[in-house]
């Protein structure tokens, strides 16, 4: 026979009794709406104390920094860690053309990105450094915790070369033929 | 100084770099006591934030001693011990006016989403971050708050980020009491969310993650149940059962962007990157939660788009919301709970790390490995 549903009607209610949850820390300490630090969700005028509303001085600007078109400048404030430069700050600065709304914006700066780090390779290069690739991986974190994944992966990628250079070797053959 | 450099995905190093300087009157310079690695650096290590640079030092959770101050800076002094919110804003503009801290509209100029945030991608305004010996503290004024005398720095530290937004992330859910609340992810936001659940009057609290090891540590730091979703055929229907067939009242994604549990999700989210990252948990929440229910989302997610039952949201009327915490509206209640030993936020930090060591402590984390759930690194000055 077809089991029919009549789940609409019952639920089983959690206890509402605070005796039932004596074993929690401070359970229900914040019940209350009112006392809730993030209630309401917009709050005027904000519990900061010293703060000025004076809009904050411009911080001087030194370095180059884009700002997105859905604003009309540069903000009061704002990081001046690795400005733009290379291929990828030209990049960088094609995508801060478009808006945030605009999906050809964050595309291109995760293209930027990816080639950013080959002109990080470079970077390290012409400072006569070598990036030690693996150690930047944890390489000997993995080592210490993790022999058998590493064994493993080690192996695929082994195996997975292997088989590429085979493939390889045996269409140049048959192209020398 | 030493300061963490990245290099591109899955690399890091500890390489020296220019102390940072005051750049504008209301600036701080802090030197770095403890800083953590957040959940959602990995999003920034696995290269899925647009605009991520390579040379960035990150870390948006840390604590420090201020050494020099900007001439515009009235409530800290040279020597003060703080703590400094991972949101960077001003306390001037119309967000901030409304305590909407994190959507600061003065100081991230490449987005207009999102406040600054400190060493999180030129998305979040460019700056630096604590994984350093030292940081510049924009509006110094506003954004630190000095230590309690009785409080332990690993505590302060996880007031900056991890437990405010687990706190955030429950009270976003308006849990009711004897509300039954599901937390999608048992990393330190969702161990928090599980833990303030409780503090807001949930009657249950469900967590569902799929790493056993964190699983266990949750179920006994937060009391809670646990789901391993492996071990589950469809998250909805299992909900649905626990819950009479009608689903929890509120539903919280602690995950975001890196969710696993789905193959086409992770396929097209994290592999492909055709959506801003893998929205698994938000499918099991608007699909596990009641009718008329609540979901609360402060996992991290991209900015591009991501495909939603969005549809299903709006036949089952949910109310959702969603934000980075406003750390600093939060700190006075959970400093409160802290000294009243209502939550004790330093059980979850499972590895301590040299600041040298952190391409180690980063794959550590990134991995899962040696049964990791929070990291602090240990910068060489990092003595008080």
């Amino acid at each position: 026979m077809e089991t029919r549903d009549h789940s609409g009607q019952h639920r089983r209610a959690n206890s509402l009794d605070e005796k039932d949850y004596a074993h929690i820390p401070g359970w229900g300490v914040d019940l209350a709406r009112e006392n809730r630090p993030a209630y309401p969700m917009e709050r005027t005028p904000p519990r900061l104390e010293g703060a000025s509303t004076e809009r904050p001085q411009d911080q001087p600007l030194n370095v180059q920094v884009f700002h997105s078109i859905e604003r009309p400048g540069v903000t009061p404030l704002f990081g001046s860690s690795a400005p733009p430069s290379g291929l990828s700050g030209k990049l960088r600065g094609a995508a801060y053309k478009l808006s945030e709304n605009d999906i050809r914006h964050w595309l291109m700066l995760q293209m930027a990105d990816r080639v950013n780090v080959i002109e990080g390779i470079g970077q390290d290069l012409g400072q006569g450094r070598v990036p030690n690739i693996f150690a930047e991986m944890g390489i000997r974190a993995e080592w210490q915790h993790n022999k058998a994944g590493l064994v493993r992966k080690v192996v695929v990628a082994s195996a997975v070369a292997g088989l590429a250079c085979y493939l390889l070797k045996r269409r140049n053959a048959r192209l020398t033929r | 100084m030493l300061a963490m450099n990245y290099r591109g995905p899955y690399r890091v190093r500890a390489d020296q770099k220019p102390e940072p300087q005051i750049e504008h009157p209301n600036d701080a310079i802090v030197r770095v006591t403890r800083s953590c690695i957040c959940g959602s650096d990995l999003h920034l290590y696995h290269g899925m934030m647009p605009d991520t640079r390579v040379g960035m030092t990150f870390g948006h959770e840390f604590t420090g001693v201020v050494e020099q101050v900007g001439l515009g800076v009235q409530n800290l002094k040279v020597g003060d011990h703080v703590l400094v919110p991972f949101n960077i804003f001003c306390g001037a503009c119309y967000f901030c006016q409304r305590e909407l801290y994190s959507n600061c509209h003065n100081t991230n100029p490449e987005a207009s989403a999102v406040g600054g945030i400190y060493g999180y991608s030129h998305s979040t305004g460019g700056y630096d971050g604590g994984q350093a010996e030292y940081v510049r503290v924009p509006m110094a004024d506003v954004g630190p708050t000095v230590l309690p005398p009785d409080m332990d720095p690993d505590d302060a530290v996880l007031l900056t980020d991890a437990l405010p937004t687990g706190y955030q992330a429950a009270e976003m859910g308006s849990i009711r009491r004897g509300d039954t609340v599901v937390v999608f992810g048992a990393g330190p936001v969702g161990i928090f969310a599980a833990k303030s659940a409780w503090l807001l009057g949930a009657g249950r609290v469900i967590v569902v993650d799929h790493v056993e090891y964190r699983l266990d540590f949750v179920r006994k730091y937060a009391q809670c149940e646990v789901i391993n979703f492996r071990e589950v055929d469809d998250m909805a229907v299992h909900i649905k059962k626990m819950t009479d067939w009608l689903g929890a009242d509120v539903c919280i994604d602690c995950v975001g962007c890196e969710a696993v549990g789905n193959a086409m999700q992770t396929l097209t989210g994290r592999y492909l990157k055709w959506q801003a990252g893998s929205a698994t948990v938000l499918h099991w929440a608007i699909n596990s939660v009641r009718k008329g229910g609540h979901v609360s989302i402060v996992g991290v997610y991209g900015p591009t788009f991501n495909a939603l039952p969005i549809g299903n949201a709006i036949n089952k009327g949910l109310t959702l919301r969603m934000n980075q915490a406003s750390v600093k509206r939060h700190l006075p209640r959970l400093i409160e709970h802290i000294q009243a030993g209502r939550i004790d936020p330093k059980q979850i930090i499972t590895h301590r790390v040299p600041l040298e060591e952190v391409a180690d402590a980063y794959h550590i984390f990134s991995s899962k490995l040696d049964h990791c759930i929070k990291t602090v690194l240990v910068p060489p000055r990092a003595a008080l």
